[in-house]
């Protein structure tokens, strides 16, 4: 029984402190697993375009966040995620006031469609829709001191994973759709021109993650490589001006993150990480770092300790 | 089992993208592109009597008399319309659909760009210090200029001042040449925009056109050929669309270039480019400001920014005399230190603590800030929108744009005067803990620039559209409100400076009532 309970999500912080779920772990058909997830992050650099500078007008930006998380398995192959966060924002220097909310909720649906087990190795394949859509009316033109962007989002990410005894690697791609937003504002300037409407076209989105590192029923350690590119239609902060929530808004992350399950308490997890900007396009160079615990609930026990068909379960 | 449940994911995770890539379609239509085409019900054909702003007489400068319509050379000058219309192709038809909405109008909204584009502060030197943007190299960095509010609003209305002037002179030469209009000469050519009933000789787009290039040029320098791009659009617009001939284009340009140079001349001697002050001088508006007891106003930026513009007070306006100013000047703000001033800084901090979501939408609609269009942009653009629903013709345009200007160039002289008088520090110098919800602007208190531009703004248009007078109004008050409820001004601050607006756009709708067009 206490296999399953690796299974529990493990949190990836992604772009723009929106959370969510893509590693190559699922939940088993009547669990649920639910958490909350404390993050705080922060920058003091950031990109104005490709330059790199700091604002002594805002100092150190930071973000704290804490999330409610849950994964419940439909099935062995099917999983439906959640996700909702509550966001604090603070600029330590300068007049600006920080806001706080709660931001927005993701909805994800992960199916797997393939699995195979070749020798000591598994090879699976994920599909991942997701959904995100502001719970709040919070403004998304208040950057860089903003809850988020206010978009509603709709991707779809293929993910494979292979496992080999203790160790994995994941990839996984995703193209983030994101919906106009509207802002308080009857006009705006970008892209060189002003633009008479309080509506925006938000740039889409692809995603790329990268993780590799050791698996054990017990401790989940891996390395993550994460970037995130903005598609067409974003454009530069100019120069000393303020970021509009359009800006293209590139990242690439370096990141650690583990988990480990209570061998007294099998149905609890503790969760941390680290991770950090390495690389970004009109974005903070932030740092940050998450801890969490997870609980899982077993809705029917009966079924369970034969009914483990993901790899975790070995 | 297994497969049916597949199957079911698989549709579902299509209907899924399906579904985002429809609800995500969205095409935005901006409210500029509904302009329809300019049909003045009344094409104000004695205009040429009106009273000019510079110009001596309408026609102080002269134009060349036209040729005639039966000769040869003309014919050629409608053929070149017909060939062009023969291949049109739809970016031309694209410009024509944009320029049709008025010259005075599309020009209004360039500049609007111009100014969002230009409008931020420089970037500071690794000493701390500020580089200042120099109108002789303007390509340096910081690029010259930086359009904030006084800036602006003087830009806007030189631009609206020389326009009005030009299409005065337009007028005068339509009425004395009255040159019959291509389509009139010709019976069989088409015409792709409302036909006008003035006589076409000199086009009132290419005067347009001859002054705003001439006078951006001075305003933007390094904007020049996105300028001379537009330009012409807007010459070709005429052309191709059948409303004018190339002689009515070229003697347009001509004219509207040599009415250029007397507002040129005129800005480099208003006082403008000196308003930034010295060092010297900015220390001296400090001490001057504590040797009568009170706190004097300090830059709350990082690394300490001089104060922007203090000698903008000074800059010479088109109505108003440097006495009229000082007539105006608002009574000193509250004491520091009195019992007034407490109780003005205890509702800042209120709002700054509990800003609603109706609160905070009202400071960020009114914001207008680095990188936008600025308040008196703001201005335009609502009176832009006003106007395009009545039908003006393009000299009514351009008169009642140069009376909206002026009295925002006249309430940035005026506040900027109140300003440096006093030197009152804002909100959240005397008590830190006091957050705003936008940008703190880097000059002092007191009045609010926000209220002076709009109480100018709403006067002035309240008589031109007095049916609209009470939205103005409503507006005015609103965007006076914001700077308090953003926590960056107090109350005194807002009401003097709406009153003090409100002084200042008499002087511009006295001029209105005299001016020939009522």
């Amino acid at each position: 029984m206490k296999k399953l309970y690796l299974s529990c999500i493990l949190l990836i912080p992604l772009f723009m402190s929106s959370q969510t779920d893509i590693d190559g772990i699922m939940m088993s058909k009547n669990n649920f697993c639910v958490g909350t997830v404390y993050q705080y992050s922060s920058w003091d650099k950031y990109w104005e375009g490709t330059f790199k500078r700091e604002n002594l007008n805002l100092g150190t930006v930071s973000t704290k966040s804490i999330g409610l998380m849950g994964n419940y398995g439909l099935s062995d192959k099917l999983n439906i995620l959640f996700s909702l966060p509550y966001v604090e924002t603070n600029a330590s220097a300068g007049t600006m006031k920080g806001q706080k909310g709660i931001q927005d909720l993701t909805l994800t649906v992960k199916y797997v469609p393939f699995e195979k087990k070749i020798g000591h190795t598994t090879y699976s394949l994920y599909a991942l829709g997701s959904f995100s859509v502001p719970v709040t009316d919070y403004a998304a033109d208040y950057l860089p001191l903003s809850l988020g962007l206010k978009s509603k989002t709709a991707s779809l990410r293929l993910m494979g994973d292979v496992q080999s005894g203790n160790f994995f690697s994941t990839l996984s791609a995703a193209y983030i759709k994101r919906a106009n937003i509207t802002i308080d504002r009857n006009s705006y300037y970008t892209n060189n021109e002003v633009h008479y409407t309080n509506e925006v076209a938000m740039p889409d989105a692809i995603s790329v993650n990268f993780r590799f590192g050791y698996r054990s029923n017990r401790l989940i350690a891996e390395a993550i490589i994460d970037s995130w590119t903005t598609q067409a239609g974003g454009f530069d902060i100019t120069k000393n001006n303020m970021p509009f929530p359009s800006n293209t808004m590139n990242a690439l992350k370096l990141g650690l993150n583990t988990k480990y399950t209570l061998k007294r308490i099998p149905e609890l997890a503790v969760v941390g990480g680290y991770n950090f900007v390495t690389e970004g396009r009109n974005i903070g160079k932030s740092t940050a770092i998450y801890g969490g615990l997870f609980y899982v609930i077993n809705f029917k026990k009966t079924e369970h300790d034969e009914k483990c068909t993901t790899k975790t379960c070995k | 089992m297994k497969n049916v449940l597949q199957k079911l994911v698989n549709k579902s995770l299509f209907v899924l993208l399906f579904a985002f890539s429809y609800s995500c379609s969205n095409d935005i239509t901006e409210r500029n592109e509904n302009f329809t085409k300019l049909n003045p019900s009344n094409t104000d054909e004695a205009a040429g009597k009106w009273k000019t702003y510079l110009l001596t007489t309408p026609d102080e400068f002269s134009l060349d008399v036209p040729i005639a319509t039966n000769t040869a050379a003309y014919t050629r000058e409608i053929n070149e319309i017909k060939s062009f219309q023969a291949n049109i192709t739809s970016e031309q038809k694209r410009i024509i659909n944009y320029w049709a909405a008025g010259g005075v109008l599309r020009w209004n909204e360039i500049m609007r760009t111009l100014v969002a584009r230009h409008n931020r502060p420089p970037y500071q030197n690794e000493d701390g210090t500020y580089p200042a943007p120099s109108s002789a190299n303007p390509f340096d960095n910081p690029q010259f200029p930086f359009s904030n509010p006084p800036y602006a609003a003087r830009a806007y209305a030189y631009v609206s001042a020389a326009q009005y002037d030009a299409l005065v002179a337009a007028w005068h030469y339509k009425k004395l040449y009255n040159r019959a209009a291509p389509f009139t000469v010709d019976n069989n050519l088409q015409v792709l925009v409302p036909k006008s009933s003035l006589p076409s000789y000199p086009s009132e787009d290419a005067v347009l056109a001859g002054v705003t290039i001439e006078l951006l040029k001075l305003l933007f320098p390094t904007e020049i050929a996105y300028i001379d791009g537009k330009a012409e659009e807007q010459k070709l617009y005429r052309i191709i669309s059948g409303a004018n001939v190339r002689s009515d284009v070229d003697a347009g340009i001509i004219l509207g270039r040599k009415i250029a140079g007397k507002f040129i001349n005129r800005a480099a001697g208003d006082g403008a480019g000196a308003a930034i002050g010295t060092p010297e001088y900015w220390s001296q508006l400090q001490t001057q400001t504590a040797a009568t007891g009170e706190i004097p106003w300090k830059s709350q930026e990082s690394p300490i920014r001089p104060p922007m513009l203090p000698l903008f007070g000074k800059v010479k306006s088109f109505l108003m005399s440097a006495n009229d100013v000082i007539a105006n000047r608002p009574v000193p703000p509250p004491s520091t230190k009195s019992e007034q001033f407490a109780k003005e800084l205890a509702e800042i901090k209120r709002y700054s603590q509990n800003n609603s979501k109706k609160n905070m939408q009202i400071v960020t609609f009114w914001a207008d800030g680095v990188g936008t269009y600025t308040p008196p942009g703001h201005w335009n653009a609502i009176a832009a929108e006003s106007f395009a629903e009545q039908n003006y013709s393009e000299v009514r345009w351009a008169r009642n744009m140069a009376l909206l200007n002026i009295a925002m160039m006249d309430a940035a002289i005026s506040c900027w005067d109140a300003k440096y008088t006093y030197f009152n520090p804002r909100p959240s110098q005397i008590d830190p803990s006091i957050k705003t919800t936008t940008g703190l602007p880097n000059f002092p208190s007191y009045v609010s620039g926000h209220s002076t531009f709009s109480g100018a703004a709403c006067t002035v248009l309240s008589h031109i559209i007095p049916a609209k007078a009470k939205d103005y109004q409503a507006m005015a008050t609103e965007a006076s409100n914001s700077r308090m409820l953003g926590a960056i001004h107090y109350r005194s601050d807002c009401e003097k400076g709406l009153e003090l607006g409100k002084a200042v756009g008499a002087f511009a709708v006295a001029r209105a009532i005299t001016d020939g067009a009522e």
